[in-house]
């Protein structure tokens, strides 16, 4: 059993215990404990089941790594699916629950699997996705889909927030081991700007555990030491608990602090998501211990030797009274004599090396432990628990030797540096034959801006596998990253620490090396994705010799941990199959995040009120406070109706139509875009922005106007208004303000840069409403303070003046047909001309009225409207606009593109109007059924409907659509379909339903 | 008449940084460009500033020019000093192309002051505050909207369009968390 040392752990607070549970069951540990750590404490080795098979999991690793001991945290709104435990730091009253398991984690009738599992080759997916087809529908996936899934996804609302920040550096360092921290000293002793990351709560990574001894001190000291000094330069910023997620270009670098992870409900944000523009990136990331594929080598138990060792030195953790270590490198002795001088037993080191030599080895004689060389492992025993080993010849196919019990199995198959930031933006591996290992290749490394390197890698990360070794390649690399930034390093000896003389490692990709079939079916590869060895080997066998295609084909490194473990040894097993060197094989491609960021941090501060930008009118507040229902138009809240108790929101359209048409309606029309123009060209810019001629329009006076895209197709519309002799204000639609303002600024920043024109947008400075009725006048006349009457105030012209008291545009528009004023105020002074308004109009019938009786009434009208009428692939030919578009002109942005056959065909899709023969509303999104089907076998169309409603003015469905050669075929009857299957008829008829001669606007 | 009222009549919060809606204050869009005949005597008459250098914000008391892009300018003034600076722009420009508008009413403007006003904009805005300037305008975004600021007195005045005023302030004041500091 595994269970807590009496004495020992360098990161412990004996002090201070902890409660938590795990599936229920109360556990203590300590402040300063991992997850991972207490549960082992507690005997807890067992913490989930495997993806595919559901064979029981137990803790493998003591970092980031880990690909087993996932698990549920936290509940309601703090549930977070597969946390890893390593990396969880525990605090009173935590909750864990195992994940992947029914019904329950002890016993687990998915295990069945595992007796079926010739059923369940690499590949299953694909190959039954092939044949045979209903068995997938109907039996696999509902099996599958019973049986697999890692964690649970939460069904509360988070209840943490989250943050994100900006930060800005020369030198950015990811990893706060030794060579990190010389890093960074190095670079900060030179003035540079540093910022220094490190994933864990700890600084100095596997030195203090590892007994290294630099500058004559205790690794621990010596990292104390650094991290003070650090600490005390004002130029470099410590960061821990935060891990670099991804390197982007140009030294764009995404970390995830873990804020608040172990405090939580104290307030802060949970997590923070550093956003950091750094001049070059230095990466110290370490390197991670690789399994061995041995036959039962993910029973529970066995584990990587150096988290074995970190378990022992950092959390006084045993993870057994007997832990037997294999390896293939002297590394592997170092967690033998931690155990022996932790005063527990090893049983047995199984070396597959046929003659281990080396300071290590002479000093796990001396402790007098037994050397198992040139022996590797036939099989682990166990079942939910690891039993004993037995032990063959690693050159043999498995004959067993001798059998050893034991409670753990350390093991160690060479270690892997982390070249995932390196990699990330495009730097390259060489493989190292010393070590069996892809490293940096510092003569392609990833580029920044100006072709030198964006990424030095150092340390162990760059394959200087040694304390000693790896200090003198972090203080070179800083000190090349600091000349790059253009800095002097300071001259400096890089510390040195104490050399342990180590013999070579052995590459060792399947133990024993001729193992047959049954054993190596047994030996995994991916652990959370149940990968074996036969499995690549099968997929190699059927012709997957790409490791990107043998990767999805057997799911390989796909799982959360993304083959942190499995990655090497598969493409070395791989490589094996296909008779090839492992370089020629390559890696699968490293892709951001290094390891899972949680969405929340993804989404930053943008949750709730501050999801996205809403933007609100001066009168915002009056809409909410009188029951608006509103609408999203772009990023404003428009008031759709002003429903009154009792009734629906198509009743209430109803009625506020009714009450524009015989009294007085009030629209909020501040979202309508502004835009002034003014220069010595500025006509002759509109004339070439717009269809029709606005050069021409008198002062005081208004125009309606098209403006296309190069193509020809119609994109806005709205009234222009000639202020003075050399100044325009365009108004836009609501959506299009910024986009027209960046299509005027482009062509005269990009095209007619020596044209004398400056545009602003002025959306914003103005609050706008449409006083809409036949009693829109004599509201005004109350108010009064200007002369609104027809004669000074003629239809389609504008005044400056004051009404009420308020400083004022008044434009006599109308996109109703009813007599009408837009009336623009300072949108300082809008609230309060809004109040006004509907005091004055109370006795003349006013009545708010919203988006939805705005687009009853135009449809009424027949006008168009942009986005309904138009979709992107429509001239204003195709809505009979020709009287809007000049003929006498030389040219105009959409000219030539309107000349193109196909758009002047007379065969287009026109716009008409319709009336439903038993007076319904056509449904929106339908289309005029066509006789006979097209090649793919579906009903043809010959037009559909832009715009339909219902008219309370005529009390009938109406429509607007396009219909092919439409305007020829007035009075003729056609069909639209429905969701349902039934059609509806409608008679083509005249768009204009109402006021056709303009009367009642013109008044 | 009624009064001028601010975007959000004046909100504020009280974080480990303070945010506070200040206006209505005057501001004038000048477009122009740099060497155009009159510019300087325009500015000196509408804020008695001179024209500022690239990215700079040139400040006197309570009026000031900010540079906004290659040919434009930000005037900021009192609210009921907006007439009578469009009026001089327009003498001192007379005949020579250019653009004068008032957007006092199109801004919303905040102040985010005390020791850590910088650790709340920092998480908002790509900008390195080590490297700001004392007398640098900084137009960029805050989140998901167009905003600028620069440094005054303990802390920075953060200008943003008007419909997304409180949109910008429950930024700041969710930036400004007691328990959120930066450093």
């Amino acid at each position: 059993m595994s269970t807590r040392l009496s004495k020992g752990g360098r990161l412990i607070d004996r002090s201070a215990a902890m409660e938590f549970t795990f599936n229920g069951k109360r556990m203590k540990g300590y402040r300063g404990d991992s997850l991972a750590a207490a549960l082992l404490a507690n005997d807890q080795m067992l913490v989930g089941r495997s993806f595919k098979y559901h064979r029981p999991r137990g803790i493998v690793a003591a970092g980031p790594e880990e690909p087993n001991a996932l698990v549920n945290l936290g509940s309601g709104g703090r549930l977070e699916p597969n946390q890893r435990v390593t990396v969880t730091e525990l605090f009173d009253g935590l909750e864990a629950s195992s994940q992947n398991h029914w019904p329950s984690l002890e016993f687990d009738v998915g295990v069945a699997n595992n007796y079926v599992s010739r059923f369940l080759p690499a590949g299953f997916y694909y190959k039954t996705f092939i044949h045979p087809r209903p068995f997938w529908k109907h039996v696999f996936e509902p099996i599958i889909r019973q049986s697999a899934g890692l964690g649970k996804a939460p069904k509360d609302r988070d209840a943490d927030r989250y943050e994100q920040a900006y930060a800005f550096c020369d030198l950015l360092v990811v990893g706060g081991g030794i060579a990190g921290l010389q890093a960074a000293l190095v670079a900060g002793k030179a003035g540079a700007r540093v910022i220094l990351l490190e994933q864990h709560a700890h600084w100095g990574g596997r030195a203090p555990v590892d007994g290294d001894v630099i500058d004559g001190k205790p690794a621990g000291q010596w990292v104390d030491e650094a991290v003070a000094a650090l600490s005390a330069m004002a130029n470099v910023t410590l960061r821990d608990r935060c891990m670099a997620a991804g390197v982007y270009d140009h030294g764009y670098v995404l970390a995830d602090e873990k804020v608040a992870d172990h405090t939580p409900g104290d307030g802060r944000p949970k997590h923070r998501l550093w956003r950091i523009r750094a001049g070059r990136i230095l990466t110290a990331t370490g390197a991670i211990e690789r399994p061995l594929s041995f036959a039962g080598n993910d029973i529970p138990g066995v584990m990587l030797a150096a988290s074995v060792r970190d378990y022992v030195v950092n959390w006084a953790v045993s993870p057994g009274d007997r832990t037997v270590v294999v390896t293939n490198n002297d590394d592997g002795y170092r967690t033998a004599i931690a155990l022996k001088e932790a005063g527990l037993s090893v049983p047995a080191i199984v070396d597959a090396r046929a003659n281990p030599s080396g300071d290590l080895v002479a000093k796990a004689r001396a402790l007098g432990l037994r050397i198992e060389a040139g022996r590797g492992v036939a099989k682990v025993k166990g079942g939910k628990r690891v039993t004993s080993v037995a032990i063959c010849l690693q050159a043999g196919e498995g004959a067993v030797i001798d059998e050893i019990a034991c409670d753990a199995v350390a093991m160690s198959g060479g270690w892997s540096p982390v070249v995932h930031l390196w990699s990330h933006c495009g730097g390259k591996l060489v493989w190292d034959t010393v070590n069996a290992h892809f490293r940096p290749d510092p003569a392609r490394p990833p580029l920044n801006h100006d072709g030198g390197a964006l990424v030095y890698a150092a340390g162990s990360a760059n394959g200087a596998m040694k304390a000693a070794e790896a200090l003198v390649d972090a203080t070179a690399q800083a000190q090349a990253a600091v000349a790059a930034l253009g800095l002097k390093p300071a001259a400096a000896m890089a510390p040195v620490a104490e050399a342990v003389a180590e013999g070579p490692m052995e590459a060792v990709w399947i133990m024993p090396q001729g193992a047959p079939v049954e054993l190596k079916s047994k030996m995994w590869l991916d652990y959370q994705n149940d990968v074996k060895v036969s499995d690549v080997q099968l997929a190699a066998r059927e012709g997957y010799e790409s490791v990107e295609h043998t990767k999805r084909y057997t799911t390989l490194g796909m799982a959360t941990d993304q083959g942190k473990l499995s990655n090497i040894n598969g493409l070395a097993v791989l490589a094996n199959a296909l008779n090839e060197d492992i370089p020629q094989v390559g890696t699968t491609t490293f892709r951001p995040p290094y390891t899972p960021v949680t969405l929340g941090a993804l989404a930053g501060e943008a949750r709730g009120e501050i999801f996205q930008p809403l933007r609100r009118t001066p009168m915002h507040a009056w809409h909410e406070r009188n029951g608006a229902y509103f609408e999203p138009v772009g990023l404003w809240r428009r008031p759709y109706c002003f429903p009154r108790t009792g009734e629906t929101h198509a009743q209430a359209v109803v009625r506020e139509v009714n009450n524009t048409r015989s009294a007085l309606g009030l629209l909020d029309a501040s979202t309508l875009g502004k835009i002034i123009v003014k220069g010595p060209d500025a006509g002759k810019f509109l004339d070439m922005l717009y269809t029709g001629v606005m050069s021409t329009l008198p002062v005081g006076k208004c125009r309606y106007g098209l403006m296309c895209n190069e193509q020809g197709f119609l994109s806005d519309d709205g009234v222009v208004a000639r202020i003075d002799e050399d100044t325009w204000l365009c108004h836009t639609t609501s959506g299009g303000a910024d986009r027209i303002h960046g299509w005027m600024e482009d062509w005269l920043q990009c095209e007619w840069w020596d044209w004398k024109v400056y545009t602003a947008n002025v959306t914003e400075q103005y609050a706008q409403v449409a006083v809409v009725g036949p009693n829109a006048r004599k509201v005004l006349e109350k108010l009064g303070g200007m002369d609104v009457s027809k004669e000074a105030l003629p239809f389609m012209g504008w005044a400056d003046g004051t009404l009420g008291g308020f400083p004022c545009r008044v434009y006599r528009i109308s996109f109703s047909g009813e007599l009408s004023y837009e009336i623009a105020v300072p949108a300082s002074h809008g609230a309060a001309f809004w109040e006004a308004l509907h005091t004055a109009g109370a006795e003349f019938g006013a009545m708010p009225y919203g988006t939805e009786a705005l687009h009853v009434m135009r449809a009424e009208k027949g006008f168009i409207m942009i986005g309904d009428e138009t979709d992107g692939t429509v001239i204003p030919q195709d809505l009979n606009l020709d009287w809007a578009i000049s003929k006498k002109k030389a040219d105009f942005l959409g000219k030539r593109g309107q000349q193109r056959n196909f758009l002047a065909s007379p065969d287009r899709w026109k716009l008409v109007g319709f009336e439903t023969l038993d007076g319904s509303v056509i449904p929106d999104g339908s289309y005029i059924i066509a006789p006979g089907v097209n090649a793919n076998g579906q009903g043809n169309t010959q037009g559909r409907v832009t715009s339909t409603y219902y008219s309370p003015t005529l009390k009938r469905g109406i429509a607007m659509g396009l219909l092919k050669r439409g305007p020829e075929r007035m009075g003729e009857v056609v069909e639209f379909n429905t969701v349902t299957g039934a059609t509806v008829k409608a008679r083509v008829v005249d768009q204009v339903f109402y006021d056709k001669d303009g009367e009642k606007q013109n008044v | 008449m009624s009064e001028p009222v601010s975007a959000l009549g004046g909100a504020s919060a009280q974080g480990f940084a303070s945010v506070r809606e200040i206006g209505p204050l005057g501001m004038v869009t000048l477009r122009a460009k740099p060497d155009a005949k009159g510019l300087a005597k325009a500015v000196k008459a509408a804020v008695g500033t001179a024209v500022p250098a690239v990215r700079r914000i040139v400040r006197d008391g309570d009026r000031a020019c900010g540079w906004m892009s290659p040919d434009e300018y930000l005037l900021v003034m009192p609210y009921a000093a907006v007439a009578g600076a469009l009026e001089a722009i327009g003498t001192a420009m007379a005949g020579e192309h250019h653009l004068a508008v008032d957007v006092s009413d199109a801004r919303a403007v905040f102040r985010v002051e005390g020791a850590k006003a910088d650790q709340v904009l920092a998480k908002l805005s790509p900008v390195d505050f080590a490297t700001l300037e004392a007398d640098e305008l900084r137009r960029t975004r805050a989140a998901q909207v167009a905003a600028a600021f620069w440094k005054e007195g303990d802390g920075f005045t953060v200008v943003c369009f008007r419909s997304v005023g409180r949109y910008v302030f429950d930024l700041l004041a969710t930036g400004a968390k007691p328990g959120s500091e930066l450093a």
